[in-house]
Formats: C-alpha cells, sequence, structure tokens
C-alpha cells in the first residue's frame, strides 16, 4: 500500500524544477487550437441582435426579413415580448439570435431584424450612492471592538478616499462555442470555458437532455479570468439553433465590443477611509463607508481592512445596483479592491505620521495572524530586491531635477487554495507507455505541463514516456479552474494514481526480481531493489508482467494522504517614475515574493506571477469600463481605448518564489489568484510616494494623476 | 461587414471613374487599417472598394525638384526607414515611431493617415460625426454632455469635437508640406494645413477631398535646415493615441528664429496651427524660459469640455518639449 505524500527534496527529478511546459512549442506555432479556432463540416455562423439600450423591454420583434433571405438557417428570439424575458438590463444583453451559412449572411439578417423597444430609466454609472432606491441597497453598519476609544486613542487621524474602477475580463479569446447535435439526442460542445467536467450537465439542463448525452471538449482557453465557469445563454442559443437547423453545427462567438460589454465586469469599490494611529505606528481604528457596483447584481462589500485586522473597527457598505453587463468573478474575487483601498489607506496614514510604509506595515504585521512571520520573511525579501532602505525616500522627497519623479511603493496579500475534487484514470500499457486521462481542462496556467511532471517523477520516467489527455468531458470529471484550486486538486489525483499504478507494476515485477514489492523503487527508467540497485528491469520489461491487458488506476481526490494545503501570502513593491507634468506613470520595477506550498513546476510557477503583475500592471494603469450615463453605452468596448498594457509598459518584474523548509512539507496550493491581488496596491503607493499625494482612484491615468498634483499645489 | 464589390485599378485615372460621385459609392482602400474597422463596426459601408495599392508609382519616395515626394501608398515603416527622411525631416520620423505597432507601420500608409476617420468614441458607437443625440443634426452633441476625455481643446466650439487622429499631419504642416489630390479634372496640390477641415454636418468629411478624388501623395518643401522635433504624449509605449502632441519647425539664424511653426495634434477637429506660439518665438533665442512663454500662448484660446481639462496642459507640454527638441536638434 503506497503512503500518500510527496518525494522528499533529494528524490525529486522534475517536481520544483524548471520545467518549460509542454504544450509551448504547439501554442507559439499557431498550432494549438481553441476552441474559437475549431471549423465544423457544414458549420453555422451564429449571430447575437443585442439591445442598443440599457434598460428597456423587447415589445415587439420582426424576424420575417431575416427569415426570407436565404442562407438564414434558424432564427431563436431570446428576449421574448410579454414575457419575463423581454425586460433587457444592459446595453448588449442578447435579444436575438440566428444562424446563418456565413459570417456576412449572419450579419445581414441580424440588421434585418426589427425591434421595438420601450426605453426605460437606466443607470450605468457605478458610484452614484444618492442615486434613490431603485439603484442602492444600504447594507447595515457592521462593528468589532470599540471603534469610538480605537479613534479616542488614536494620535493621529488620517483620512481618505479611494477608489477602483470597474474593468472587464477582456478574454484575448472571447466566450462562445461551437454546438453541434450530432444525432437526435447528442449534443457535442466545443467550448471555451474553466469547466470542462462541470459544464455538461449545465448545457443539458436547459436543452432538456440527459447530461450524459453531452460531450465538452475544449484542448486551449485564450483566458477566462474567472468568467468562464460555464456555458452562457449564447451556447446554450447556439445550440437551439443547431437544433432547429437539423443538427448543423453552429458556432457562436462574442465580438470583441460584446466580448467587452457583456462577458464580465469586476466591480468596482469606492471607500471613505478613516484610520487611527498612534504616532509609533500603531493602528488603534479602521472605519469605512465603502460602495460600488457589478451590475445588476452590485457588487458585494469589499474585504477590508484587508489582511490587517485593526482591532476596532466601524464599517457600511452601499451596494450600486446599475445596467451594466453583469459582474463576474475576476482572478480573487474583490481582494484586489479590498487590498488597494486598505494597502494604501495604510501608506497614507505611514506618510501622516512620517514613518517609512515598509516599518509601518512590520511594526503592525502581527494584526495579520497567524502568517504574520512569513509576511514578515516576504517583506524583508522584497525589501532586499528593491533595495527599500537605499532607495525609500520619505513621501514626495524626490529631490531630482527635472519632471520626472521617482518612488516606491510595497502590500501584502493573501488567498486560499486547497484542491477542487478530481478524479484521473492512468493507464499503463502492456509495452511500457503510459496515459493519464482528466476531465480537467489548462486554463494557460499549465496544467497538463504539471501531470507530466507528477506522473513521470513518479514513475520514475522521462517527461516525454507519459501522455497527458485531458480537455474532455468523457474522461473522469475534475473540478472548474477557479479559487487557485486546480493544481491542489489535479496533483493530488495524479499523485495518488501513479503511486498505485506503480504498486501494481512493483507487484508483477517482484518476482522476477526476486524481491518483496514494498522493496522497489522506480528511478530513472527502471524498476530496481532498493537495498541493491544492480538488481533491476527496465520499465518496459516490467510492464511486460501485466499480461495482454493494460493497467488503469483511478486516482481520486480527496482522498488519503495530505497532499495539499490552504493559505497562502505574498509581498510585493513596485518602484515607478512619473512625469509630473503630464501624469504619466512609468512601470520601473515591481519585486513579487510568493509562497505557495510545494511548486510542481517552478517555471510555470513564476509565469502565473509575471502573467499577474502583467494584469495587475494594466488594472493599475490603464483599465477601465468607461460607461456613459446618457446613451447607457460602453465607451470603450475596443482594444483602442479599453488600454492594456504593452511589452514596453510593464517594467523589470523580479519574481521570488518562498520555497524549501517550512513551505515544501505544506504540500501543494494554488498560485493563480494571489500575484494578481497586491500591483494595485503597490503601484498607487510607489505614485504616491514619488509625487508626494495621493491619487486616490485606479487606474491612475494622467487626468488624475494631473488633478491630485493640482489639488496639491492647491493646499 | 456588408457586402461589397471590389476593385483594383492601375492607374490614377481609372481609380478616378471607379469612386463615383458621392462618398456612398466608393472608399478609397490602402492599409485598410482603419477602413475595415470601421466597415466591421458598419460606421461606414461602401458600395465598392477601390484598392490603390496595385497603382505602382503612388509606392515610392523620392527627390523632388525642390524636397520630396512622398506617395500615398508608401507604408509608415518605409517613410521611418527611409534615408532622406531622416535625415532631413526628424519631425515626421518622430511622429512615425509615435505608432508603436509594427504591424500598423508595415500595413499602414501616408495617405491613409491623414484620411484616416476621428476615434470620437461616439462617432465610432454609430452616433454620426457629430456625435448628436438621436444621430441627427438638430441633437445635442453627446460629446459636451458626456464623456469627453479624450475631445476636442481647440477649436471646440463647435459642431464637431473630435480630434484629428493623424499622426504625420502635424508635422508635414510644420515643414509646409502639400498634399496631391487627383480628381477627374487631373490633379491639384492644396497644402497640408488647408486639407483638413471642421465638418458641418454629419455628412461632410473632415479633409478637403470631394466625391471622386483621392490623395496621390504629399509634396515637402526642401527642408532648408530647419531644426525640427515632434513630440507626442502618449500613456503607453505599446500602441496608443497621443492624448497630445506638437511638431515644430524652426529656422534659426544667428542664434535668433527667424520663422517658425508650431503644430499641435490631436487637440482639435483639424491638426492645430499655434500662431500665437510662433509669434511668441520669432525674433527669440530658444532658451527654457521662451519654450514656456511660447508653449503657454500654444493654448492661451483652449478651453475645457468638462472633463478634458488636462490636455490642456499636455498639449503646452508637447508644445514646450517640442520646441526645446527642436532648438537643440535632437530627439524627444
Amino acid at each position: 500500500m503506497a503512503e500518500y505524500k510527496w518525494p522528499d527534496a533529494d528524490k525529486r527529478t522534475y517536481i520544483g524544477k524548471r520545467i518549460s511546459r509542454i504544450d509551448g512549442p504547439q501554442k507559439v506555432s499557431g498550432r494549438a487550437k481553441y476552441s474559437f479556432d475549431i471549423n465544423r463540416p457544414g458549420m453555422l455562423f451564429g449571430k447575437i441582435v443585442r439591445s442598443p439600450y440599457a434598460h428597456a423591454t423587447v415589445k415587439k420583434i420582426d424576424t420575417s426579413a431575416a427569415e426570407a433571405m436565404p442562407g438564414v438557417k434558424a432564427i431563436h428570439i431570446m428576449a421574448e415580448p410579454g414575457t419575463p424575458t423581454a425586460e433587457v438590463k444592459w446595453a448588449g444583453a442578447s435579444v436575438v439570435a440566428l444562424a446563418a451559412v456565413d459570417e456576412p449572411t449572419a450579419e445581414d439578417a441580424a440588421r434585418a431584424i426589427k425591434v421595438e423597444y420601450e426605453v426605460m430609466p437606466h443607470l450605468v454609472v457605478d458610484n452614484d450612492t444618492k442615486a434613490g432606491d431603485q439603484w442602492t441597497r444600504v447594507a447595515n453598519e457592521s462593528k468589532q471592538g470599540d471603534p469610538d476609544k480605537g479613534f479616542s486613542e488614536a494620535e493621529v487621524t488620517v483620512e481618505g478616499t479611494y477608489g477602483v474602477s470597474i474593468i472587464t475580463h477582456c478574454c484575448l479569446e472571447p466566450h462562445g462555442s461551437v454546438m453541434e447535435w450530432e444525432d437526435e439526442k447528442n449534443v457535442l460542445a466545443h467550448l471555451s470555458t474553466q469547466a470542462v467536467s462541470g459544464s455538461a450537465a449545465q448545457i443539458a439542463r436547459p436543452l432538456e437532455i440527459a447530461a450524459t448525452n453531452v460531450r465538452v471538449k475544449q484542448d486551449h482557453i485564450g483566458g477566462g479570468f474567472g468568467s468562464k465557469f460555464g456555458p452562457d445563454e449564447w451556447d446554450i442559443t447556439a445550440a437551439r439553433l443547431s437544433k432547429k437547423s437539423g443538427g448543423k453545427p453552429v458556432k457562436m462567438f462574442n465580438e470583441r465590443d460584446s466580448e467587452l460589454m457583456v462577458a464580465g465586469a469586476r466591480p468596482s469599490h469606492y471607500a471613505k477611509v478613516k484610520i487611527g494611529v498612534k504616532k509609533d505606528g500603531t493602528l488603534t481604528a479602521w472605519e469605512s463607508q465603502t460602495w460600488g457596483s457589478g451590475g445588476v447584481g452590485g457588487g458585494g462589500a469589499p474585504p477590508v481592512p484587508y489582511i490587517f485586522n485593526i482591532p476596532n473597527q466601524r464599517k457600511q457598505h452601499t451596494n450600486i445596483i446599475n445596467n451594466i453587463g453583469s459582474q463576474r468573478a475576476w482572478r480573487a474575487p474583490n481582494h484586489p479592491q479590498g487590498c488597494a483601498l486598505t494597502m494604501t489607506a495604510l501608506e497614507d496614514a505611514a506618510a501622516a505620521i512620517g514613518m517609512d510604509p515598509y516599518d509601518f506595515f512590520l511594526k503592525n504585521i502581527e494584526l495579520a495572524g497567524q502568517r504574520a512571520p512569513i509576511y514578515t520573511d516576504e517583506l524583508k525579501i522584497a525589501a532586499d530586491l528593491i533595495g527599500w532602505k537605499n532607495n525609500w525616500h520619505p513621501r514626495g522627497a524626490d529631490k531630482t531635477a527635472g519632471p520626472v519623479k521617482r518612488g516606491l511603493g510595497l502590500s501584502i496579500h493573501t488567498w486560499g487554495g486547497l484542491g477542487h475534487p478530481s478524479d484521473c484514470d492512468l493507464t499503463i500499457q502492456p509495452d511500457g507507455s503510459v496515459e493519464l486521462k482528466m476531465g480537467t481542462q489548462d486554463l494557460g496556467t499549465g496544467t497538463r505541463t504539471a501531470l507530466n511532471i507528477i506522473v513521470a517523477d513518479t514513475l520514475g520516467l522521462p517527461l516525454n514516456a507519459v501522455k497527458i489527455t485531458i480537455g474532455d468531458s468523457r474522461y473522469p470529471a475534475s473540478g472548474g479552474s477557479g479559487g487557485s484550486t486546480t493544481i491542489g486538486g489535479i496533483s493530488s489525483s495524479s499523485r495518488r494514481a501513479a503511486l498505485d499504478a506503480l504498486d501494481q507494476v512493483f507487484a508483477k515485477a517482484a518476482p522476477a526480481l526476486d524481491a518483496k514489492p514494498e522493496d522497489l523503487e522506480a528511478v530513472g527508467g527502471s524498476i530496481r531493489v532498493k537495498a541493491n540497485p544492480s538488481k533491476s528491469m527496465t520499465w518496459a520489461q516490467a510492464c511486460s508482467k501485466l499480461g495482454a491487458t493494460p493497467l488503469t488506476v483511478r486516482g481520486k481526490n480527496p482522498g488519503p494522504g495530505k497532499l495539499m494545503d490552504q493559505g497562502v501570502g505574498g509581498a510585493q513593491m513596485a518602484d515607478v517614475s512619473v512625469d509630473i507634468e503630464t501624469g504619466i506613470v512609468r512601470v520601473n520595477k515591481i519585486v513579487a515574493v510568493q509562497d505557495c506550498g510545494l511548486i510542481i513546476d517552478l517555471k510555470t510557477a513564476e509565469s502565473q506571477v509575471y502573467g499577474a503583475l502583467i494584469m495587475g500592471v494594466c488594472y493599475a494603469l490603464y483599465e477601465e469600463k468607461i460607461m456613459d450615463q446618457k446613451t447607457g453605452r460602453m465607451l470603450n468596448p475596443n482594444m483602442e481605448f479599453y488600454k492594456l498594457a504593452g511589452i514596453g509598459d510593464i517594467g523589470e518584474l523580479v519574481v521570488h518564489m518562498m520555497t524549501g523548509k517550512g513551505y515544501d512539507e505544506r504540500g501543494v496550493i494554488g498560485l493563480g489568484e494571489p500575484p494578481v491581488v497586491s500591483p494595485g496596491a503597490v503601484i498607487s503607493n510607489a505614485v504616491a510616494n514619488a509625487i508626494g499625494v495621493r491619487v486616490p482612484t485606479l487606474p491612475l491615468t494622467p487626468d488624475r494623476v494631473l488633478a491630485a498634483l493640482e489639488q496639491k499645489g492647491g493646499k | 461587414m456588408r457586402a461589397f464589390e471590389y476593385a483594383s485599378p492601375t492607374t490614377k485615372e481609372q481609380a478616378v471613374a471607379l469612386l463615383g460621385s458621392s462618398w456612398a459609392d466608393a472608399e478609397v482602400l490602402a492599409g485598410g487599417t482603419d477602413l475595415l474597422s470601421l466597415m466591421k463596426d458598419d460606421i461606414v459601408h461602401p458600395k465598392r472598394l477601390v484598392n490603390i495599392k496595385a497603382i505602382p508609382e503612388l509606392r515610392s519616395i523620392k527627390a523632388a525638384k525642390t524636397g520630396l515626394s512622398i506617395g500615398a501608398t508608401a507604408t509608415i515603416q518605409e517613410l521611418i526607414d527611409n534615408t532622406q527622411v531622416r535625415r532631413d525631416y526628424p519631425a515626421i520620423v518622430q511622429a512615425a515611431e509615435g505608432i508603436t505597432s509594427p504591424q500598423l507601420r508595415s500595413m499602414g500608409t501616408v495617405g491613409g493617415d491623414l484620411c484616416q476617420r476621428p476615434r470620437c468614441w461616439y462617432y465610432r458607437a454609430g452616433f454620426g460625426l457629430l456625435a448628436r443625440e438621436g444621430s441627427s443634426e438638430g441633437g445635442e452633441s453627446l460629446v459636451v454632455s458626456g464623456d469627453n476625455r479624450y475631445h476636442a481643446i481647440l477649436g471646440n466650439g463647435g459642431p464637431a469635437y473630435f480630434v484629428n487622429p493623424s499622426s504625420l499631419a502635424p508635422a508635414l504642416i510644420a515643414y509646409g508640406a502639400t498634399v496631391r489630390i487627383q480628381g477627374s479634372k487631373g490633379s491639384r496640390d492644396v497644402p497640408v494645413e488647408k486639407f483638413f477641415v471642421t465638418p458641418q454636418s454629419n455628412d461632410q468629411r473632415e479633409y478637403e477631398l470631394k466625391p471622386g478624388e483621392f490623395v496621390t501623395g504629399i509634396l515637402l518643401p526642401a527642408a532648408g535646415g530647419a531644426k525640427s522635433a515632434t513630440y507626442e504624449v502618449r500613456q503607453k509605449e505599446a500602441l496608443d493615441w497621443p492624448l497630445a502632441a506638437a511638431s515644430v519647425a524652426l529656422k534659426i539664424s544667428g542664434g535668433k528664429v527667424t520663422s517658425a511653426r508650431v503644430v499641435l495634434g490631436h487637440v482639435a477637429p483639424i491638426p492645430w496651427r499655434a500662431t500665437e506660439a510662433e509669434a511668441a518665438l520669432t525674433g527669440k533665442s530658444i532658451d527654457e524660459a521662451v519654450a514656456k512663454a511660447a508653449s503657454e500662448a500654444a493654448v492661451s484660446g483652449a478651453k475645457s469640455l468638462g472633463r478634458n481639462a488636462y490636455k490642456i496642459q499636455l498639449a503646452r507640454v508637447a508644445a514646450k518639449r517640442a520646441i526645446l527638441a527642436a532648438a537643440t536638434g535632437g530627439a524627444k
């Protein structure tokens, strides 16, 4: 019976090393097929007629002209007049869908559909707490400790207003699918999804078929970030159109503008914060009024104060309900906002008492709870990597001549982890070839590579001796990729499968080696006796003992042994330059120090952090879903004015992973989300340090930076 | 995208004949980097596209009797790489290098840079060139009542509030270039400065072309020892529209400016000749204080539409930095 644990450091061949992702060559050469790339014989193109109004009731739909057009194969009403679906609640909401033989015909047909709307009042701005009862939900005040006493104990009270604007997920592969009825009962779905296994049932339910009759496939995904956990209404609609057109495949993907309008938003959060602090840096009290929106469902309260559990708190949140495409989970939901609101307010408090924020954070680090020692270590390492003690100056005290001022900022963050349920089948053929099948998905994080490393390492085989097959709901089910739970789940189930399979190979090989199964080990492509390595046989020889039938072992998570954990943290620091004449911020360097337990692949782990930092630069400096109150429209549903950083905008990124003793023995913990939490805070803090004044709201655009400077000059 | 007819003439005369007599008949296709986006967004929907890239003579950049002749379909990258342009017209090279997308520089053309349509987000959302409420001529301006953070700060008395998007035009105007236009009656030359106009209705264009006409090239006068530079304020290093830009050409004799051209980009419906700044420079030796005073003069007539006051500051900075860069003969 195998012992379910990770190998000791000296027994790891691939685990924890820098391994290039196995599908890298496919991706860079364009051979990797994303769901968007799928083209099927006889495929039709789907198109959706969308509401131009932010809030309206669909009164009448006339599809007759479209129906009469040659090449139009199916039409489906999504907002049916006279039913509850007739109320459209944001610009871009689906009204009618159709499928036609090619894209231009589909577009022509969409234009030929006449829709009558009764326009209703809308709210699309996200920060109007006085918009009225229809639009606002005021939550009860919550209290911890004795805030009045806390403020009375404070020697300095610091107040500020902060904000994080609404952004979109902006997946480079938009949401969508190719849906087809293979016969009267069965649906094949090429879906762009973060949840291959879980989507089958979600597709089946509205189509009123058995989930076993739906097959979901996806080889590669071009970004999800929390916005692709299941089929969307347009995917179900594509399946309906396919059925109406006799089962022909229907390709339905969002155009760029609709992707930005309707496929997901990260809620905004704004805050008025008051902090009580003693002159020695001791935090005594926190008070915040927060507000924000994420569409018709609101956005929920941000987690403030973030990490630092200040003893006395008073908090109140107002949810604003507005007519924009609904919020969806965005990489570490609500943490980037809570982090930015808190860490910037704390940095302002440090500045107010003339204290180095690094010292201020360390002074209060016990408020971070049990992870305080790790944050302390991470802050120290980050400080070394960015040269904090040499390069930091008091706020606004860069005496460099000229308009460009430099500053440093810092932040810490946290996240959960653990692992989702995961099943896999590991098959060993009598010829020694090995395949792992799992209904998981590679979100771009390197899931295939991680599985390959684990199986190869466990079986003592080279990486290329193991075949990894994922991305199909017919394989054993594995959870959706969210909450940074994938690596915990899939590493645990695949390790268990490989250990169990190895036990069986050992049992078959043992007699020939004149040894007991438990005395064997798999190393370097051979099975050998631990105490006498010269007694060995090749892996293939051992597998030939299986006889004619391949061996398949089911690996599961949860399962025996502790292979994963939860609870990680990180510290980040940024070095920026700000042109105080133009308000333009340039990132010189960001340092990220991150722990995540046992690392399977150091290279893809670091890549996760690099990607998070780049995404962080985007939302710190550029990204904003700009809504126009009069027209109710999103004004920048394109890649020209919905701005993302390019390679020249991200500065030098330095990643330091906490590994080794104290970390490895915790087991595997997910990493996708935590490093994206702090960049907004560190960049904002660095800008404040550079220019001597807080720019309250992200993104830190030139107009906002210049406005803050003007206000400072006016004081 | 709607269906359209495609024509690829090999002579200018054939092209003119194919363009027809109204804007709805045809659009000129060169690099297509803007036109195809406009067609996909259903902002323009021509019956016919007339590809002018197959007209060989439009592609060349060559020495003219005095100065340089640049064909309309020369690409932005060819302009950047041209030895004579690099030597004599740094303000053009700097402006072209501000288009920080290799794809756009390789596909986009000089003529297309001048004739691309405004990026006003109301126009691009289908509310018409003048962005009137209800897309009608009489409606209230959506720009004035709405989000005008990227709109005009000069020449913004209406009815147009967009900014001219051309990267090259300010530099071309600074050098006194003319644009050559082909029509049914032959060709005519118009100073680039006069080429751009502020439309008064949704149906007018932002440039001095009549239906049936198209741009065949640019004539640059000899640089004549002018000191010149372009400075763009862009938020990103990666492809990004300038928030403000300035191109400056100075003739200096005995240490004093004898003539100056200061042209602002991305601040007005047309490339904006800042004559007040030119006057403030003439007769002076350029130093920080003179440049600052001239840059103040450049935006003396600027006014905010509500959300774009910061662009006044950015235009001021662009002007000052371009003046100083031109005077010192260096790049930005």
